[in-house]
């Protein structure tokens, strides 16, 4: 048996074993989707654009559309800690409008502090009837870093103040899978950029359970939806890189889907923001881009249902899915530095056109950059 | 004797971590309100000793909600610093960011954040559709999303959730407290424009990263200009954003206008919106460029609510007092010669309305925002702010948008000094934007006829010392950033934030600010569940993120890393 075979096999099981769970809903998709107005054909049209983002074969795409239509039977906790909410604002930008809009609807959103209508009180008890209904069964999304210095105490949340850290283990520990949306809930993130006042980290650094990381400044609403997709369709998590992130949607350098990469290769550079070669859409690696070194799909999927990304727009790659980017990839407005990339700044204008050279470069700024993670985690460990 | 403190944590629908507690007299009456941040992430200290072209990227992170505006503000502080004027397409399309920013910030508050205090979304299950769908036209000529159909969906939608007792999102709200004043009908419009505002929002960030690469956290302006000179010589791309611009306008004109509209009526003369503004000054800054040299709003401050006059703001009357702040200090001080050192001192138990909780000690720290203060008074700022000061000094597109909203719901210009005036003033700079967008649109096609310059190269020169900032409207009211540099990095960075203006503790003379103040006098229906309290605090469209920081810090132990005088202030 191939392995695709294997993996359909497994997907039935688990979709047969979903289906024998409860509905936290009354009417199935297909009657809301139909009050929508969009057919099954339609419908199937979006779980083919799924199936295809998740690099599955087209057989795949029944299955798929099985999985969201059981969606329902996960409830989603979403937690926020030391954050922006700018995750959230990526959420609600949610692509393939209408379709992704209703099957948040249709998944059972049982906390999420900036959309829920209760506050106080009575928003700790949706927290705490969920976590008590649905143990075991809920998806936890996390978004925002977990302050871990004084204790925790530099975030509280309730009547309780609870600490983040607190809260964290709590809604942790009866979690189906627990996701960490963002660079801040992956990595720690901005407030854990040096000096790290806070002592902030990324999820996976303080509770044991998995943790997959979904991380972007903010993450694409693709990659999101797509993960849940995923275990909904699976009832496991897919398969990682080095950094907890799924390899369908960051197995691939930025740099190389890069719309201006032939620019790259042909060895022409903006020079200078706003110069002829910036309007005529260069590369812009003399501009600090940071595409070789960034895992991420933003090439391919963009932002805003495909509206534009930074390097469309004319600014590089800044690498925000990478962890500590803010620190290993500053300054950001300038080619990172000389000895992460074995000399590359005093020779770009050669080995641009070398296309060889500029992969075995990608490979050593990563093989470096994986270096230093497991180095830190060990020092976290001690 | 029962307790009479009321503790809110969290406060849901809002950007981060905010408390709120009230002590209420026998008649359910606040008699003393107390507003706390709980977050603290110190993004200030961490720009230090960083390349002053990171600030922008760096300082957005602060706030995702009113993305951008902290971006803007950073890029502007340096080139302030450094001497560097961009050309002016590049000022025309940072004004098309932040025209279309607003446009999607303030829709989303309203409908998203703040609209739930206003609907009762179980009532509307209960309307009549075909009666609804009659009622919206009493508001606008052209109603959206409300045909007979449209609200018959819209229910069964909702129905689907409430069938089996699982709300979702909407599960265990207030729903049903007096104070809601829509009819069914009036909430079934609302609710069904709620759905809308989610797909046009959409479309709004669309708008947005056309020039701005992505939305939230835009990618495309730097120190000196901005990047997307591609997209901005594209007429295809110019056209995608006027498409665009023209639904999004079209929403605000035939949905959030007349929903508005129909709220001043149905809450004309419900008591709890009526109040809910105990500091009368008003702060705010310049917006919007339309054409060369020409913004839309003027900066300026108004005393007591007196509408005769404006006073110009002067940098040197603001101070930040942290008495009641989570950090060390026994004076106010002005921001450049602050000094900021935490000092976090926690809750204490106590007993409230629903039971043993942690509490505010009030006479002792209780939050991690500080309390800026003008002359020693403090003062509001927001989109209130805006249209008053720009009312008072006779902006013409404001005294008509404000004076055709008053005629219209036959409200007084008092009105505007309550919970309901705030809310509407939003609406009505939103509008007021909506419709002079077009303005910085058109200035920028005729403008890249003849330029298409759009970055003014600079130099940093590590011998030299530079200082800089921003000052500025942005959709929480005025920012401001402050910047040194000095060895060709960042020495100093500062942020005095809307949300701290309006959010902070009392000062050492008990002078309370905005938040606290709209709440004193405010009578609680069910003090377990304490929707007016909700309602009058969104109306100021809290943003915690923003309003908590910290700079400059030279190393003393604290906790496990190490922090100590700060020169600076901490605010949103």
């Amino acid at each position: 048996m191939n392995s695709y075979d294997s993996l359909l096999k497994q997907a039935e099981m688990q979709l047969e074993s979903l289906a024998k769970l409860s509905s936290v809903k009354e009417e199935p998709l297909e009657v809301i989707l139909d009050k929508h107005g969009i057919n099954r054909r339609d419908f199937l049209k979006w779980a083919a654009s799924i199936t295809a983002m998740l690099a599955l074969p087209a057989q795949f795409t029944p299955l798929v559309a099985d999985a969201v239509k059981l969606a329902d039977r996960l409830p989603l906790v979403w937690i926020h800690l030391a954050e922006c909410t700018g995750c959230s604002e990526s959420l609600i930008r949610t692509d393939s409008p209408t379709i992704d809009s209703l099957i948040f609807d249709y998944v059972s959103l049982e906390y999420h502090e900036t959309l829920m209508a209760a506050a106080g009180w009575q928003a700790e008890e949706n927290l705490e009837n969920a976590i008590k209904n649905y143990a075991g069964r809920y998806i936890l999304l996390v978004e925002g870093g977990v302050p871990t210095a004084m204790n925790g105490q530099y975030l509280t949340v309730g009547a309780h103040a609870r600490t983040g850290l607190e809260l964290i283990h709590h809604a942790a520990s009866s979690a189906a899978a627990i996701f960490s949306i963002g660079t801040c809930a992956s990595f720690g993130g901005i407030q854990a950029a040096a000096p790290n006042p806070t002592g902030a980290k990324g999820v996976d650094k303080v509770i044991s359970n998995p943790v997959i990381n979904i991380p972007g400044c903010p993450p694409s609403s693709k990659n999101i939806v797509g993960t849940l997709v995923y275990f909904i369709l699976f009832g496991t998590l897919p398969a990682i890189d080095v950094y907890s992130r799924p390899k369908w949607a960051y197995g691939q350098r930025i740099h190389d889907k890069c719309e201006r990469r032939s620019h790259f290769d042909a060895g022409e550079f903006v020079e200078s923001f706003g110069d002829e070669g910036a309007k005529e859409g260069w590369c812009l690696y003399k501009q600090g881009c940071k595409g070789p070194y960034t895992f991420n799909n933003c090439s391919v999927e963009r932002f805003n249902q495909h509206t534009n990304w930074p390097i469309g727009a004319g600014h590089g790659c800044m690498g925000c899915s990478e962890p500590d980017f803010w620190d290993a990839m500053g300054p950001l407005e300038k080619p990172i530095d000389a000895h992460l990339v074995m000399g590359l700044n005093a020779t770009v204008d050669q080995i641009g056109t070398t296309l060889l050279t500029a992969t075995a470069i990608g490979i050593g700024a990563h093989a470096v950059a994986s270096l230093f993670a497991s180095k830190s985690k060990e020092e976290d460990d001690e | 004797m029962m307790s009479r403190r009321v503790v809110i944590d969290p406060i849901t629908r809002i950007e981060g971590h905010l408390r709120i507690e009230v002590e209420i007299d026998e008649n359910n009456v606040v008699q003393k309100a107390y507003s706390s941040s709980t977050l603290w992430r110190g993004i200030e200290l961490i720009l230090k000793g960083r390349d002053p072209r990171d600030a922008g990227l760096m300082a957005q992170r602060i706030c995702g909600v009113c993305t951008y505006s902290h971006y803007k503000a950073g890029v502007e502080a340096v080139e302030d610093a450094l001497g560097v004027t961009p050309p002016l397409n590049a000022q025309l399309v940072r004004s098309l960011l932040n025209e279309s920013l607003y446009m999607h910030d303030h829709i989303v508050q309203f409908y998203h954040l703040h609209g739930l205090d206003w609907v009762d979304i179980l009532s509307a299950l209960e309307a009549d559709p075909a009666l609804a769908a009659k009622e919206a036209f009493k508001y606008t000529d052209l109603p959206i999303a409300t045909g007979e159909d449209e609200l018959k969906a819209v229910q069964e939608k909702v129905k689907g959730f409430s069938g089996k007792g699982s709300l979702g999102p909407f599960a265990n709200a207030y729903w049903g407290n007096p104070t809601y004043k829509f009819t069914p009908e009036q909430n079934l419009i609302a609710l069904s424009h709620y759905l809308k505002a989610l797909e046009v929002q959409r479309i709004a960030a669309q708008m947005f990263a056309i020039f701005g690469a992505k939305q939230p956290h835009p990618q495309s302006l730097v120190v000196g200009g901005i990047t997307s000179v591609k997209d901005m010589l594209s007429p295809a791309r110019l056209a995608e954003w006027k498409s665009k611009y023209e639904i999004v306008k079209e929403f605000i004109d035939r949905a959030y206008y007349p929903d508005i509209v129909m709220a001043a009526s149905a809450y004309g003369t419900e008591e709890s919106v009526l109040g809910g503004m105990g500091v009368k000054n008003f702060l705010t800054g310049d917006a919007f460029l339309l054409s060369r040299n020409k913004n839309l709003f003027e900066s300026g401050m108004i005393k007591n609510g007196d509408l005769s006059r404006v006073y110009p703001i002067e940098d040197q009357k603001i101070e930040e007092d942290v008495t009641h702040a989570w950090y060390e200090g026994d004076k106010p001080l002005q921001p450049y010669n602050g000094e900021t050192i935490p000092n976090y001192t926690g809750f204490i138990d106590g007993d409230t309305v629903n039971g043993p909780a942690k509490i505010i000690n009030e006479k002792d720290k209780y939050s991690w925002v500080k309390s800026p203060r003008y002359e020693g008074e403090s003062c509001e700022v927001g989109p209130l702010a805006s249209m008053l000061v720009n009312y008072a000094k006779g902006n013409k597109p404001v005294v008509d948008a404000v004076d055709t909203f008053l005629k219209r719901t036959g409200l007084p210009v008092e009105a505007l000094f309550t919970t309901l005036g705030r809310t509407a003033a939003r609406m009505l700079q939103t509008k007021v934007i909506a419709d002079h967008a077009i303005i910085t649109f058109n200035s920028l096609i005729e403008n890249i006829k003849s330029d298409q310059s759009t970055y003014t190269k600079f130099e940093i020169d590590p011998a030299l010392e530079y200082k800089g900032r921003f000052i500025g409207e942005v959709p929480r009211g005025t920012l401001s950033h402050w910047v040194r540099i000095k060895d060709g990095v960042i020495e100093n960075y500062q942020a005095v934030v809307p949300t701290t203006w309006n959010a902070g503790p009392k000062d050492a003379n008990d002078i309370i600010g905005p938040y606290e103040a709209s709440l004193v006098g405010l009578k609680l229906e069910d003090p377990t569940k304490p929707l007016e309290v909700l309602r009058i605090i969104h109306s100021f469209d809290p943003c915690m993120a923003c309003s908590v920081h910290v700079m400059d810090i030279k190393g003393k132990e604290l906790a496990d890393f190490k922090v100590s005088t700060v020169n600076g202030v901490g605010t949103c």
